[in-house]
């Protein structure tokens, strides 16, 4: 029998996640009876409005594709023992330079000014990581606090590049002086899989990328220092690797995921740069990570549900009239469940030890 | 800028710099207290917007500002007890449950707030109290003695707090249990008790943090209002090398770069406010920086104990 029970006991701990969301949706439920809401209708709303229809399932899978996105950056930061908070900051800096590229050449043909609008993107989060990177392995500063800071100042140079510099010609023209950059050439658009919906290639390059980030995790030399590092950065060091170099590299790759995350939402959905382009996407994505289990393919379904919810919430706040902030709130419950629980896992890894 | 060199500019600057460093004194002293134990309580931010919220809701609704302050201070003492059975008995990791608690504190005080008001209203809120005699002297009266009681209470925090740190028996136990906890607990001293006091004191500040935002200097609530304050806080424990002396020098530089920067968003001069308003975020990461050369950081910060472990 011990086989079954290690089955068992596997599978307890890959449901600890779903039983950490259930247990936020029951605290939801007290909280929407406690502001007079009939729970039962408000979660019905949610679903049929995540997944009832069409237009529900793409919109969820929109909102899905950053997060997967940022998730699979936090998974290569938090594994390799770094705590990257900065996903926000880093994907308001890819949104602006892929904007940037793609408004800079707009005569290019698009099958050169994608791709390159995607890569800055890329380089934009990368480097806004790499900053907090560098600061870390070189001078040993706390990146949750500098990555925090990262996303305050990405926040107001975005602010003021909308308003100044990247502004819309057009909005001056009316004289309406919304922040918002022009809208791009319509040949560096990411294609449309559904017609009429706003779901687009961003998606499959997300999906895509979650395969990579497993295969470069688990198959490649730097992966596998990456993870050694976050999981025993003493052992790491005695084992000849530069602790300090792949700190800093799981910080700026984490930064390239959600600067890409950034591009696609500019690329696929937008079509130009915004002022609340991502709407808490950066801290979404640190959830979905969690909730995936800080496995690149784990964060493909949690994404999914997490954007779900971020849809649903909308139907739900027109349905029973609750603010879907309600929302934000659960998904810092679930982080907090999901990082409690783990309590379970070294309790058993320990008994495991003493007891074989 | 000529401008800013006149008495008047100056004065009023400095007034409402030593306003402004409030928050980060109540914020950044209750974390120094939990830092000091050997916990890393991230989630000041959400206890902030829950206590800012919690006062001006309770201040509106019965009229009675002190009791909005209390009900900050006592939804403080529950999610800071709520951070320390996270941190303390389930032993999670410090840095993500406080990002939680924050996701949590941002969500369910922009739920409540939507649910409650709807929009932005003001309230009247602590006025400011001339202290008699030292509110006459000249220049230095207007700037530091005609302020709020919260205003008073937040600097007075600070030599109590190096009091309590510093000279008694509890301030021994905090600053042992964040060295050696090991060691501690094999003199009996309870790591978890004291750190569930820490935690749970840094949360009462953070809420009487909050609410000093809310009402006694901005005297409103908005969504997510406190706009990443209460990391500078935690930024600023760091910064001030865990001391309260070294706190209080953090939060007088941050608040006067935030009063400069306030007189430059509203002159509007040369400088784009967006860039003004990211004074702030620059300098912690700069004063981080600086902070490392000479960090003497708890032994045990961020570890969990649990006995027989290590």
């Amino acid at each position: 029998m011990p086989y079954v029970k290690r089955i068992l006991s596997g599978w307890a701990e890959a449901l600890l996640p779903v039983a950490a969301v259930a247990l936020a949706l029951l605290i939801g439920a007290g909280m929407l009876l406690a502001l007079g809401a009939d729970p039962l209708k408000a979660y019905s709303a949610m679903l049929q409005g995540a997944a009832g229809s069409v237009s529900g399932i793409t919109q969820t899978l929109v909102k899905a594709t950053p997060l997967l996105l940022v998730g699979l950056g936090i998974t290569i930061a938090f594994r390799g023992g770094v705590i990257n908070i900065g996903g926000e900051g880093q994907l308001i800096v890819g949104a602006l330079a892929a904007t940037a590229m793609a408004l800079a050449f707009p005569e290019w043909p698009g099958v050169i000014l994608l791709p390159l609008a995607l890569a800055a993107g890329v380089a934009g989060g990368a480097a806004w990581g790499g900053v907090p990177g560098v600061l870390k392995a070189r001078l040993g500063v706390n990146e949750i606090l500098s990555t925090i800071m990262m996303n305050q100042i990405a926040i107001q140079l975005s602010n003021y590049l909308l308003r100044g510099p990247m502004i819309d010609p057009a909005e001056i023209a009316r004289g309406t002086q919304i922040a918002q950059s022009a809208q791009l050439p319509q040949q560096v658009w990411l294609i449309r899989l559904v017609p009429r919906t706003l779901l687009n290639g961003g998606a499959i390059i997300a999906v895509v990328m979650a395969v990579l980030v497993y295969i470069f995790l688990w198959r490649t030399t730097i992966g596998y220092r990456i993870r050694a590092v976050g999981l025993n950065a003493e052992a790491a060091r005695y084992a000849g690797i530069r602790v300090p170099v792949y700190q800093a590299l799981a910080l700026v790759l984490g930064g390239a995921f959600a600067g890409l995350a950034g591009a696609v939402e500019v690329l696929g959905v937008q079509h130009r740069m915004l002022e609340g382009l991502s709407g808490g996407y950066g801290f979404s994505g640190i959830v979905a990570a969690l909730f995936g289990k800080l496995h690149p393919l784990g964060v493909i379904p949690a994404s999914i549900l997490f954007g779900g919810l971020l849809v649903g919430a909308d139907k739900m706040q027109r349905a029973v009239q609750v603010p879907s902030a309600l929302i934000g709130a659960l998904q810092g419950l679930v982080v907090l469940f999901v990082v409690s629980s783990d309590i379970w896992a070294r309790y058993r890894a320990r008994r495991r030890q003493t007891y074989g | 800028m000529g401008e800013l060199f006149t008495l008047p500019v100056l004065l009023g600057i400095a007034y409402s710099g030593v306003r402004l460093a409030t928050p980060y004194l109540y914020a950044a002293l209750g974390e120094m207290f939990a830092q000091r134990s050997g916990v890393l309580n991230l989630g000041v931010e959400g206890i902030m917007l829950m206590g800012a919220y919690t006062g001006f809701f309770v201040g509106m609704t019965t009229g009675n500002l002190w009791l909005g302050l209390l009900s900050a201070a006592l939804v403080g003492l529950l999610m800071g007890l709520l951070m320390a059975f996270i941190s303390v008995t389930l032993q999670a990791e410090q840095g993500i449950s406080g990002i939680g608690l924050h996701l949590f504190g941002l969500g369910l005080s922009s739920l409540l707030f939507k649910k409650t008001f709807g929009g932005v209203e003001s309230i009247s809120g602590f006025q400011p109290v001339k202290i008699p005699l030292l509110g006459d002297l000249p220049l230095v009266g207007e700037v530091f003695f005609n302020h709020s009681v919260l205003v008073y209470g937040a600097f007075l925090l600070v030599p109590l707090a190096a009091w309590v740190l510093n000279r008694t028996t509890l301030g021994l136990r905090i600053r042992a249990v964040g060295q050696n906890p090991e060691a501690a607990d094999s003199l009996g001293v309870s790591v978890a008790g004291v750190r569930y006091f820490t935690v749970s004191l840094g949360g009462v500040l953070a809420g009487v943090a909050g609410a000093s935002l809310s009402i006694a200097l901005i005297n409103l609530f908005q969504e997510n209002m406190t706009n990443g304050q209460g990391f500078i806080a935690v930024a600023l424990v760091y910064f001030g090398s865990w001391s309260p002396l070294g706190v209080l020098a953090g939060a007088l530089l941050f608040s006067f770069v935030n009063a400069l920067q306030l007189w430059i968003q509203v002159k509007g001069i040369n400088l784009p406010s967006d860039v003004a308003v990211m004074m702030p975020y620059v300098l912690t990461i700069a004063a981080l920086t600086f902070a490392v050369r000479r960090a003497r950081q708890p032994a045990a910060l961020t570890k969990p104990f649990a006995r027989g472990e290590s």
